[in-house]
């Protein structure tokens, strides 16, 4: 009885996974813009991926040894995925490839586009 | 002893973490590895703290948990709404814009989590920091009303954060 209720939990893990990984493939083909296209992938890696590891525990738990590795992917994957999407980002607003951000308050500018004096050719010398 | 025990332990929850991390990458308890990553977790601590220096002391760390568990769980929420929104919007109706975020927090640390929580709740990803670290850059997604979604980052994140980093 265990088994089989595990085996539909793990079933049904692993669509919920597919579906929203096969979201984020779409996302990444419909959207039209660099930045609102980052989007769709950072999703993935949390819900689609966590279902994923979700069903690989399960599984490991009812017809094998425990497992808790999965645990561990989460884990290092919540810490990761911000910092590139956030690179991402800062590479579509340094090269202009997006609508450009308003401006920061309090007579600031955004660090990405803050260009050190000695730079200042190169960068406007640019196409 | 203080002292002693300081220079020993100087980030005694990184110790903590690095020993757990190091039992659940083995995938079998046993007494000897976690010895070996008591070691580790008393070793790598030691060679690093002089790389950060200012770490932040005082963590509510009951009130971290809770946060972690309030963060998977709006993931999961907004990860059904975006996903909706993917699928059913036309790209022409899609509404994605800017929303500044004036910081009230100062640690890095805290600033750090911040902006990573943006980033896994769909919907939302924190792009740019200002010079001085005033204010977060955050591109939304689909947002009808901008300021609802800086309004509620900073009552539902930020509020918190600042709790568990005094």
């Amino acid at each position: 009885m265990t088994t089989l209720i595990a085996t539909i939990a793990i079933a049904l893990s692993l669509l919920i996974g597919t579906i929203f990984t096969l979201v984020a493939a779409i996302g990444l083909l419909k959207l039209n813009d660099g930045m609102t296209r980052l989007h769709a992938p950072t999703k993935a890696g949390t819900l689609g991926i966590g279902a994923y590891l979700l069903a690989s525990m399960i599984n490991s738990y009812t017809f094998g040894e425990g497992s808790l590795h999965e645990l561990l992917i989460m884990g290092f994957l919540f810490v990761t995925a911000p910092v590139s999407a956030n690179f991402i980002a800062k590479v579509h607003i340094h090269s202009r490839a997006c609508m450009p951000p308003p401006p920061a308050p309090d007579d600031e500018i955004w660090s990405t586009l803050n260009v050190p004096e000695e730079d200042r050719e190169i960068e406007e010398a640019k196409p | 002893m203080v002292k002693l025990f300081n220079w020993l332990l100087p980030h005694p929850s990184l110790t903590a973490l690095l020993t757990l991390v190091w039992i659940l990458l083995q995938n079998e308890f046993s007494a000897g590895m976690a010895v070996f990553g008591l070691i580790l977790g008393i070793l790598i601590p030691i060679a690093t703290s002089p790389w950060w220096p200012d770490r932040p002391q005082n963590i509510a760390a009951l009130r971290m948990a809770a946060y972690c568990f309030l963060v998977v769980w709006d993931i999961i929420l907004a990860n059904i709404q975006v996903a909706w929104i993917v699928l059913t919007k036309p790209n022409a109706k899609m509404k994605p814009a800017w929303i500044v975020i004036p910081l009230e927090l100062r640690t890095p640390e805290a600033i750090t989590i911040l902006a990573g929580t943006i980033t896994l709740t769909p919907g939302t990803v924190s792009a740019d920091l200002s010079e001085s670290g005033l204010s977060l850059l955050v591109h939304a997604l689909d947002a009808e009303d901008p300021d609802a979604v800086r309004d509620e980052i900073k009552n539902r994140y930020e509020r918190r954060l600042k709790e568990i980093f005094k």
